[in-house]
């Protein structure tokens, strides 16, 4: 997901409210604590491990032994604990309650991937072991790898790419590669408005020209103005399937269809692939490529902004060119890792390595645990709860919030919801902070560009009915507000651990970094 | 369906409130012909936690813990001690199920940790600025090499042959795409980095030099000859550090003048998890700050005049800026970032110190040691704690039958290097502070043996 800063304030307005007049000589709140900076906090002369004791040997360092401090802060464990559990608590997250971030599927986040992925089987191995000492873990990889074709319909997969984006780059290479085998040179990749930012950074890096494909004022892509595009320039299109919108793309396999005949490749952006697991394989609607995230789909944790981990299927036309490494199952059963020195017999047309190692395990054994324990029944009743509660979330309040397609039809997992028709002077963003006062966590806002002021609202399928009729009151009261320019909500949030902050002033005078404050002249004076 | 909390019930009413007949109804826009009537055939269906706990361990129970032997494997990954607390301040559900921190007010713990981080890796590294983390050190390589790309309008990357080569095959793939050019070799098995040959071949086309610092062998040499000539013919030096741990014993690259310093950062509170997920470190000097990809921390003040912290500069990145984006990274590794910095927080300036101090003396110990063994020559005559012994015979054979007798004796770089028969009999071995000294005297002895 993403948040756009065009249109939407990035200062805070004056406070008007006094809910947050009393103040404490501390400046806690009870449970609430403020925690100064480790550089504050630590000193250089602290530690909280004790290290085994240093065999004497000489130092072979090369004349290049670090002298100058480094100032780094260290704290005892006690406190080391303390301070980042005091930080914890500043963060909404999913353990806490709804957390309808569209397009980033925050679903519930099983603690079972995480004990499965902490055997010290799969955490305490190293990427470089002999392979007949990991038969294991090449084993999870193949295993996932499997389950994914098989939920996508395609004929091969590639699990080295490190989160969606990567997936989308791996995708793109693919591709560009096949492309290159037939010897020809195409220079454009048709991306829709509504698309992630992800999609056109990803086609410009390496170095395609991206063209817009215009939507129909139904929120799906105009099926005539991209034929009519298509040519012997384009190499591809990048389409977000669910879209961003959180609507089906009817029409895409028509649309795969055209751009096959033209000669081109179908990138699906996969990110929403939860709404439509088990329902539909991507492969049966004429994609090449499709990246997963296996951060939303298959509940990896999101972790704070990631790890994820974005595994890409192919179709047959893409399959060869897939980067290495990957792991195959050998006539004695045992399975080997492909890389650079086996590649001229078994992959001789793979664009090559994206990244050191075998991509992100850890996440591959949380993934699989997910898969495993839903199976193709409960995979099926993910995206069919998804749907359900996003459409409940839709219906029950479309009467407050204008929803642009909803008189069109059912939506997938998300609701997508605009501006219009707040009071004047009102926004989005007031509507997301008056949510955080109400203690939850705000739905994607300015996002997709394509409908004016976007809340985009993604429940997924962890949460009960009562927990989305909680959800559900809580933003019709804001909507209502906000509809009646109640003043306060400009000021909102109130009650989070900080108001509104200026971010205007973070990137006119960037403060990436902690130094030492310098001690102002009249105060050393004194 | 454990994780499904709809019965039903529920979902009949929920149905009904929208006037829905079944739940078909809300997949009429899948074209019937490719909608799926019921699970998908030949997958198995749901199981209880005790199944698929049953199913993962004995997964696990196929690969040889790197912890249950003695374990000398490094290369780009290492293993260090992970304090407790570590993993159980990850664990916290506050940080573990939150995401990127787009709602400052409610993303203070995630934000001030990264503002904590971004200080931390800047001050190890020896940069002005570092971002707020990267997917891992081979890809914030490849991002470096693009920065430089777009700040000196030049395109021809000069590669040290020191350098990872899963780094520079990242980087070969990306640059047959993006129309760099990448000057590489691989290296040869002498006891001198090739810095002095990469001087000679600086040139006005030369976007960047990257080296790698220790390098691919261990090896350590002054950076500072490097970056001045880099600089004098308007290059940039990118110098790239796989084992963070180093720089608690070294100078840092930033202090010997690189502009661009990124790295791995999976040795600090990570864990070797078969590589990944890791944590890609990225820092540079304050001129370069608006070319540098990624996410950043910045601080700043709420309406109420509190400090607070929120992302920033984010008009480089691909959700304002789309095809022009500085890069296209969206997700990075904050959860990684997180255990990191904790790590680094338990140790402090004097921990990190002391453990590199550990590292070193354990290495030079293993080193003498090995040294010893008949026919085995020490390439090196300065590393830190990872170190190059040139075998007798072809080190692939012999990394594979030290692990059929359960010693995991290092990285050949024959596995490294497969189409490089003169470096076949070569043996990368890293020595750590898990290290103990029974357990360099079981792989010296088991090496005897197998050389005898
Ligand atoms: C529609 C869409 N595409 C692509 C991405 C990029 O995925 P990632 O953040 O894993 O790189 C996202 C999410 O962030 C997304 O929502």
């Amino acid at each position: 997901m993403s948040m756009n800063n065009q249109g939407r304030p990035t200062r805070p307005a004056e406070d008007t409210g006094a809910a947050s007049a009393m103040a404490t000589s501390t400046g806690n709140r009870a449970l609430m604590l403020e925690e100064a900076l480790i550089f504050e906090i630590g000193d250089s002369n602290r530690t909280g491990v004790d290290l085994p004791e240093a065999p004497r040997a000489a130092s072979r360092l090369g004349g290049l032994e670090r002298k100058s401090a480094i100032g780094l802060p260290g704290l005892s464990e006690q406190e080391t604990v303390r301070h980042y559990t005091r930080l914890s608590r500043q963060n909404y997250a999913i353990d806490l309650g709804l957390f309808p971030l569209g397009s980033c599927t925050m679903k519930h986040n099983p603690r079972l991937n995480e004990k499965m992925a902490r055997l010290p089987g799969f955490a305490d191995i190293h990427p470089l072991q002999p392979i007949h000492t990991v038969q294991g873990a090449l084993a999870v990889i193949d295993e996932l790898g499997d389950w994914l074709v098989k939920l996508t319909g395609m004929a091969g997969v590639a699990m080295s790419p490190k989160a969606g984006a990567h997936g989308e780059l791996c995708g793109i290479l693919a591709i560009r590669s096949a492309l290159e085998a037939r010897g020809d040179k195409r220079s454009v990749i048709l991306v829709p408005e509504s698309a992630h930012g992800t999609n056109p950074a990803t086609a410009a890096f390496v170095g395609y020209q991206v063209e817009d494909i215009p939507a129909k004022p139904d929120g799906r892509v105009d099926v005539d103005a991209l034929k009519a595009r298509l040519g012997p320039d384009v190499a591809g299109v990048m389409i977000t399937n669910p879209n961003t919108c959180g609507l089906f793309e009817r029409d895409l396999k028509i649309i795969s269809d055209a751009v096959h005949e033209a000669g081109g490749f179908v990138y699906c952006d996969g990110a929403n692939f939860n709404a439509v697991v088990g329902k539909v394989r991507p492969g049966d609607l004429g994609v090449d490529a499709m990246h997963i995230n296996l951060h939303k789909t298959f509940s990896t944790p999101h972790g704070g902004g990631g790890p994820g981990s974005g595994p890409v299927v192919f179709s047959e036309a893409l399959a060869p060119f897939a980067p290495l490494p990957f792991v195959e199952r050998t006539e004695d059963g045992k399975l080997a890792l492909i890389e650079e020195e086996s590649m001229e017999d078994h992959h001789a047309s793979s664009f090559g390595r994206m990244v050191a190692f075998h991509g992100q395990m850890g996440m591959f054994t949380r993934a699989l645990t997910y898969i495993l324990s839903h199976g193709a029944d409960g995979l099926l009743q993910v995206a069919e709860d998804a749907v359900l509660n996003a459409n409940y979330v839709l219906r029950s309040l479309e009467d407050v919030l204008d929803a642009p397609f909803a008189a069109a039809g059912p939506c997938m997992h998300e609701a997508l919801f605009s501006d219009n028709g707040l009071a004047e002077g009102f926004s989005t963003l007031d509507i997301a902070k008056g949510l955080i006062d109400e203690g939850f966590h705000p739905m994607t806002v300015y996002f997709p560009l394509v409908v004016h002021g976007a809340m985009l609202v993604e429940p997924t399928e962890t949460e009960s009915k009562a927990a989305l009729d909680q959800f559900i009151g809580a933003l019709r009261s804001v909507a209502l507000r906000a509809k009646q320019g109640d003043p306060s909500l400009h000021s909102a949030p109130h009650f989070a651990p900080r108001r509104r902050l200026d971010e205007t002033l973070a990137a006119r005078k960037p403060v990436l970094v902690w130094t030492e404050p310098v001690v102002e002249q009249a105060e050393a004076a004194e | 369906m454990r994780y499904l909390p709809l019965n039903t019930q529920d979902r009949s009413a929920m149905l009904a409130s929208m006037g829905a007949a079944s739940i078909e109804d809300l997949f009429v826009d899948i074209p019937e012909e490719a909608r799926l009537s019921g699970p998908i055939h030949g997958l198995p269906m749901h199981a209880p936690e005790m199944a698929v706990e049953r199913h993962m361990k004995a997964l696990a129970s196929q690969n040889l813990v790197a912890g249950d032997v003695p374990f000398f494997m490094g290369a780009g990954a290492y293993r260090h001690h992970v304090p407790a607390s570590v993993d159980h301040l990850i664990q916290r559900g506050e940080f573990l199920t939150a995401y990127t921190p787009y709602q400052p007010e409610i993303a203070q713990g995630t934000l001030q940790m990264l503002f904590e981080f971004q200080t931390q890796v800047a001050r190890i590294l020896g940069c002005d600025v570092a971002n707020a983390s990267m997917y891992d050190g081979s890809t914030a390589c490849w991002e470096a090499i693009s920065m430089a790309r777009r700040i000196t309008k030049r395109a021809t990357a000069l590669l040290s042959s020191g350098l990872h080569p899963h780094y520079v095959g990242v980087a070969k793939t990306m640059a047959r795409f993006t129309g760099d050019a990448l000057v590489h070799q691989a290296p040869s098995l002498t006891a001198e980095t090739d810095i002095a040959g990469l001087i000679g071949q600086i040139d006005k086309n030369t976007s960047c030099v990257v080296v790698q610092y220790p390098d691919i062998l261990g090896r350590v040499e002054d950076l500072s000859a490097l970056a001045h000539a880099a600089q004098a013919a308007g290059a940039l030096l990118i110098a790239v550090v796989t084992e963070p741990v180093a720089l608690g014993a070294l100078r840092s690259p930033g202090e010997m003048g690189a502009d661009i310093v990124v790295g791995e950062g999976q040795s600090l509170g990570v864990g070797l998890q078969f590589g990944g997920p890791y944590v890609g470190l990225f820092g540079c000097k304050q001129k370069y700050v608006r070319q540098m990809p990624g996410r950043l921390c910045g601080e700043t003040v709420d309406a109420e005049g509190k400090r607070g912290f929120v992302l920033t500069l984010s008009t480089r990145e691909q959700h304002i800026r789309r095809e022009k984006a500085t890069s296209n990274i969206c997700t990075n590794s904050g959860l990684c970032a997180l255990a990191f910095s904790i790590h680094m927080t338990l140790l402090g300036e004097k921990g990190l110190r002391g453990l590199a101090q550990v590292n070193h003396a354990m290495a030079v110990t293993a080193a003498e040691r090995l040294e010893k063994v008949p026919g085995v020559t020490l390439l090196n005559e300065s590393f830190f704690n990872e170190f190059t012994l040139v075998l007798p015979k072809d080190a692939r054979s012999i990394v594979r039958a030290l692990a059929d007798r359960k010693i995991l004796g290092g990285v050949s770089l024959g596995r490294l290097y497969p189409d490089e028969a003169e470096l076949a009999n070569g043996l990368v071995v890293a020595v750590t502070e898990t290290a103990t000294v029974e357990d360099i005297e079981a792989f010296a002895t088991n090496l005897e043996e197998l050389l005898a």
